[in-house]
């Protein structure tokens, strides 16, 4: 993919993910209203369909995740958004297209829950991100942003993972990310869409015999092998590990914080370097793969603490990721509340008051 | 379906071109059968096996692209319509059909169907009334008539507690977006003809980009009804046609 600059502009993180999927190469686009995400599906109704693609207001998340589903199967670039709550409706849609090995971004602006919750930041679908959140033994890809300019990006980034692994990808942010307005650098690329899908996609079976897509395999043996296709494609999603690292060259603490959570915990971790103290920050960019190899490089290094805005989700796969050498330890702010740099100083220095006690 | 006719024999009814030719795995008696062929005549004679794409959905019906010989999808129970959508606006230029079960479309599917047809999409939704869920074992559907019984429904269906039948072609065929609505049976020759009529009428409707397309086939299911074939035959033009009239409940197809 070739890129030059384009526009710079104060951007909402919600608009941010419209800009780049229309950057990506959007053709459709399936809505259905939910705070905090609506500035995509009010965005894209104007723009998508100004350059002559296609924008429907779905009668529900379920109906929204399929047509979704039918448009992938059509190898177009084709994405659909929600919050959490109409993200659990997506789940059957979801684990569909992974079974069918097709295409698609699916953007998850979170908020509280469980239930209806509340419209707050809340980092309470991590687990169901994560695990592939419908049914059966499969994984999406999942990008967490934590910045308007990081939501541009990795839209971009979602698609062109989408059509390399043929698989779902998810954005997961939150309302802080969603609703925050930044500079946004836009920058143009040529995405390479006209051949992407052209040795599975359907288009009718004109000159070549007839294409199927489905998840369905009843054959002795045949789901085995299917669930050990996908196993593999799994593995293979490690080649697109990505995190962020801050002061870690040194740091005796580390930090693991995801998202907008990643951003304020940095706020934290630059103030106490300011005062001497030797702690770090890693932030997943990529959460499904999850960066654990670092992750526990640094653990014979530093002790670590993992900071979410839940009751503790990503710490599982922190401490799995250190096993046999180090514990994690955790502060959740529940969702609902909006966490501050302020809030993380003090569990912070207790993780540093430990080590100090230890050594 | 085998061989090359000899000297003195001549093809007077050669699957058509959009068949596999896979022989079918429904029950003896089963209608789903002649649908199948009827959907792939109609696909033949108007030319439309190299541009079309099907939606597949959950039930007996699943492995229709076993049969048809033209690119599928598969659809989530109930969600065919749905996924049809996203196949037109992604391929305006490809013909695009649909098939799916009572349980499938009425019960599950009930919204997506719709609000496909009250959005005018300008698909075909091939809709198998058989009154049971026949995959699952034959339990009570939406379209299961009063006091039938069934493995959920043991008394007969009761009109207090489950309801009375949907009848999904004359609902369908009032909203606006509907170019074609229409209730046909394949129990006799007479049906067979005239289904496949009103069958070219739901093509065309798309064809000529008229807006959505819905055709119901009163089908028998003679293993979960617990007749034979021919008793099940009966059954569809005695005591079905009482509830679900045939007939044609829009047409703006021109
Ligand atoms: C979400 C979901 N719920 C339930 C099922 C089980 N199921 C499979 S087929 C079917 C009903 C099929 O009945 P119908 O649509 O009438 O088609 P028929 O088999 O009679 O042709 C059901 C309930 C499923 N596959 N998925
Ligand atoms: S169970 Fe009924 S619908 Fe299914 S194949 Fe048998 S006869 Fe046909």
């Amino acid at each position: 993919m070739s890129s030059k600059p384009g526009p710079i502009s104060l951007t909402k993180g919600n608009e941010a993910i419209a800009k780049g999927a229309l950057a990506a190469g959007l053709h459709c686009y399936f809505a259905y209203p939910i705070t905090p995400q609506s500035d995509i599906p009010e965005y894209l109704s104007k723009h998508l369909v100004e350059r002559g693609g296609e924008f429907i207001q779905a009668e529900s998340e379920i109906a929204s995740v399929n047509m979704l589903l039918g448009a992938a199967a059509c190898g177009k670039r084709a994405m659909t958004s929600s919050s959490s709550p109409g993200i659990a409706l997506k789940q059957e849609g979801i684990s569909y297209m992974a079974g069918s090995e097709l295409p698609a971004v699916i953007v998850n602006i979170s908020r509280g829950g469980p239930g209806l919750g509340s419209i707050d930041p809340s980092q309470g679908d991590y687990y169901q991100a994560t695990r592939g959140g419908g049914h059966g033994d499969y994984r999406t890809l999942v990008l967490a942003p934590s910045t308007c300019q990081e939501a541009y990006d990795l839209t971009i980034r979602a698609f062109e993972l989408a059509f390399y692994h043929r698989n779902p990808v998810v954005i997961l942010g939150d309302a802080i990310l969603g609703q925050m307005k930044e500079p946004l650098k836009e920058w143009e690329y040529q995405p390479n869409t006209e051949r992407e899908a052209a040795d599975w996609a359907l288009s009718g079976a004109k000159d070549r015999p007839s294409r199927l897509i489905k998840s369905l395999y009843l054959a002795d043996e045949a789901l085995a092998g299917h669930n050990e296709r996908l196993q593999a494609k799994h593995e293979r999603m490690r080649q697109d590990l990505d995190w962020e690292e801050y002061a870690t060259e040194d740091s005796e603490v580390l930090v693991v914080a995801f998202g907008s959570v990643g951003r304020i915990a940095k706020s934290s971790v630059r103030k106490l370097r300011s005062q001497g103290y030797r702690v770090g920050l890693l932030r997943p960019i990529t959460l499904f793969p999850f960066p654990e190899e670092r992750i526990r490089e640094l653990a014979w290094s530093n002790r670590l603490i993992t900071i979410e805005n839940n009751t503790g989700q990503m710490v599982d796969d922190v401490r799995l990721a250190a096993r046999n050498v180090a514990d994690s330890a955790f502060f959740g702010v529940s969702p609902g509340r909006l966490p501050s740099p302020e809030d993380f100083l003090q569990p912070i220095l207790e993780v540093w008051e430990q080590e100090e006690a230890r050594k | 379906m085998s061989g090359q006719p000899q000297a003195d024999e001549r093809v007077a009814f050669a699957l058509p071109r959009t068949m596999t030719g896979a022989s079918l795995h429904f029950c003896p008696g089963c209608h789903h059968g002649i649908i199948h062929r009827l959907v792939g005549e109609c696909l033949e004679k108007n030319n439309l096996g190299e541009s079309t794409i099907c939606v597949g959905s959950v039930g007996c019906s699943v492995f229709i692209y076993n049969y048809i010989d033209v690119d599928a999808v598969e659809a989530p129970h109930g969600r065919a319509p749905a996924v049809a959508t996203g196949v037109k606006r992604a391929r305006p230029d490809r013909f695009v059909f649909g098939y799916q079960g009572d349980g499938d479309l009425a019960a599950i599917g009930f919204s997506e169907i719709m609000h496909c047809a009250n959005r005018g999409e300008n698909v075909t939704i091939v809709f198998v009334n058989n009154t049971v869920f026949g995959m699952t074992g034959g339990q009570m559907a939406p379209t299961t008539l009063v006091g039938q019984r069934t493995t959920t429904s043991p008394g007969g269906r009761n009109m207090n507690t489950d309801g009375a039948p949907l009848n999904m072609s004359e609902l369908i065929a009032s909203l606006e977006g509907t170019a074609f609505s229409a209730r046909v049976a394949v129990n006799s020759i007479k049906n067979i003809k005239q289904g496949k009529k009103a069958l070219q009428k739901a093509y065309r409707a798309q064809s000529g980009e008229q807006g959505f397309s819905f055709i119901e086939f009163l089908s028998a299911c003679p293993t979960n009804w617990k007749m034979d074939p021919l008793q099940a035959n009966e059954h569809v033009g005695q005591t079905l046609v009482q509830r679900f009239p045939l007939g044609v409940f829009k047409d703006i197809v021109e």
